[in-house]
């Protein structure tokens, strides 16, 4: 059984249709990368999973219960964690305050303060800071860290390089085996398919609301992905 | 003399303001609602302890421990079952619902009480006073409001600053989508907020009520000290509310020395005057959201 299935949804935003019956699936402890232009649908699918977002049809499964009406902060507890595009950082919470928010469900596991503080030094050092005050890179690391804090099964990326240079990406992902190494199923969104093809066990390729490729990294020719990419 | 007299009157009669104005502040920081029933929230309080104290004779203090929760499960179901809806449907309807709630409620109390005069009778604590220098005497009760008003704000701001359920006002105020992120029910944490709001405007409108004669509409006039107060301390602090408070209370009682129907013209013109040079109060918050 999938920790995660999408079985067939259909995504609206109003009279707009952004996902066609899509399918998708996560093992537990995989690192599945979806990848896709602008507007292929990629944070309309986390949301839907994170809950922010309902299907209008077909269901999301997570551990075998169909939880396509339960609201998101009722997922959190069931080991859904979603670190949001934008970041989301509270502006008017220090760091440190920004991670005890996010351990709000008190969901037992590997990541408390102290873990948090070892894996993300950059987070460390901020941690007396406002939200406000940080740079996007320190916003990313944060936002991360503050998803982890509820100690999640499954952990939602949502474009993690958006905005940033390319140093402060490189960072941002070498703190990725941290985490998967505690068994944590990760689900990354990005544009920057160079990144997400070195982290990922597997890739998923979404245009215009629909799979058009899917496969391992080293399976996948540049050719097939940026032809898959583009719809050419 | 007089005129140190007037000062600290006046700081004392801030305190009340600034107990009145925390529950409007909150409730606008949290939700963003601008209470307009937040006056007379208040006089139902003063209402509740009427019938508690002047009918039914419990002591003052005791009727203060009934009524406290009682507004505050009053706050919580409000916001679950009306503020919440209203949020829902954008930034003017919470407006609209706070205003009928003002004129439903104000009618309400009139349809009851009648629009006679009342107050809450607390015996000899109503003059007892002490003796500062030869011409300056302060009465217990205006201390004891006073203090117990400081150490509400106080304790509220602690709440806010130190405990969990705090924090998570204070991120649902910043963004209400991402603390649904978080696993917290916003819905909830509003409704919290709003019984917390309530919870001070209860005791607020029992210490009005204990301190002077009111009626159903008298809310009004506490609706706008209560603004008066969250402005000129500046949004987004309770300790700028409670300097607000005593600014405004200053105002009045020096207003009130220099002639007796002054009082609440130089606390408006104060108010209009900080409006004017330094809208965003005396102690903004640092940050801007």
């Amino acid at each position: 059984m999938s920790l995660l299935s999408l079985e067939a949804i259909d995504v609206h935003y109003g009279d707009f249709q952004a996902i066609y019956a899509l399918d998708l699936h996560i093992e537990e402890g995989e690192t599945l990368a979806v990848i896709g232009a602008n507007g292929a649908g990629k944070s309309t699918m986390l949301k839907t999973i994170a809950g922010l977002l309902t299907p209008t049809s077909g269901s999301v499964v997570f551990e075998g219960r169909d939880i396509s009406r339960t609201p998101p902060f009722k997922r959190v507890p069931m080991g859904i964690a979603l670190t949001p595009e934008g970041r989301k950082i509270f502006r008017s919470l220090t760091i440190e305050e920004n991670l005890k928010v996010g351990a709000h469900a008190k969901r037992p596991g590997p990541w408390d303060l102290a873990k948090i503080y070892e894996a993300f030094p950059l987070v460390a050092d901020r941690k007396d800071r406002l939200g406000v005050n940080l740079s996007g890179g320190e916003q990313q690391a944060a936002a991360i860290a503050r998803a982890l804090m509820s100690n999640p099964r499954l952990l939602l990326l949502d474009e993690v390089s958006l905005g940033l240079a390319p140093v402060v990406v490189e960072q941002i992902y070498d703190a990725l085996p941290a985490i998967t190494a505690q068994g944590t199923t990760v689900l990354v969104v990005e544009q920057d398919v160079n990144q997400s093809m070195k982290v990922a066990d597997r890739v998923q390729c979404l245009l215009e609301g629909r799979t058009v490729l899917e496969g391992a990294p080293a399976n996948l020719s540049r050719d097939e992905i940026a032809a898959a990419y583009f719809g050419i | 003399m007089q005129w140190l007299n007037a000062v600290i009157q006046g700081v004392l009669l801030g305190g009340l303001y600034a107990l009145l104005a925390a529950g409007l502040s909150l409730m606008f920081g949290v939700m963003r609602i601008v209470n307009l029933a937040h006056g007379v929230l208040a006089m139902v309080a003063a209402y509740l302890g009427f019938i508690f104290v002047n009918n039914m004779g419990v002591p003052w203090y005791l009727a203060i421990l009934i009524v406290v929760p009682i507004m505050a499960l009053v706050g919580y179901a409000l916001q679950w079952g009306l503020f919440n809806r209203a949020l829902s449907k954008g930034g003017l309807a919470p407006l609209l619902v706070a205003f009928g709630l003002a004129v439903v409620l104000t009618q309400l109390l009139q349809e009851i009480f009648t629009a006679d005069n009342r107050r809450i009778q607390i015996g000899e604590l109503g003059t007892a006073s002490i003796q500062i220098t030869d011409s300056i005497y302060l009465g217990w009760f205006p201390i004891i409001t006073f203090i117990v008003a400081v150490l509400i704000i106080a304790g509220v701001q602690l709440f806010l600053n130190r405990t969990p359920l705090g924090r998570a006002m204070r991120a649902a105020s910043d963004d209400p989508d991402t603390v649904k992120l978080m696993g917290i029910d916003n819905r909830r944490v509003y409704a919290l907020s709003t019984a917390l709001a309530l919870a001070t405007v209860g005791l607020a409108g029992m210490f009005i009520g204990m301190k002077t004669q009111f009626s159903p509409t008298y809310g009004d006039l506490v609706l706008i000290f209560a603004f008066e107060a969250v402005i000129i301390g500046g949004l987004g602090s309770l300790w700028g509310t409670l300097a607000g408070g005593i600014v405004l209370g200053v105002a009045q009682a020096v207003g009130s020395q220099i002639n007796p129907s002054y009082g609440l013209l130089i606390g408006n013109l104060v108010f209009l005057a900080i409006l004017a040079f330094r809208p965003q109060g005396l102690f903004p918050k640092a940050v801007t959201t």
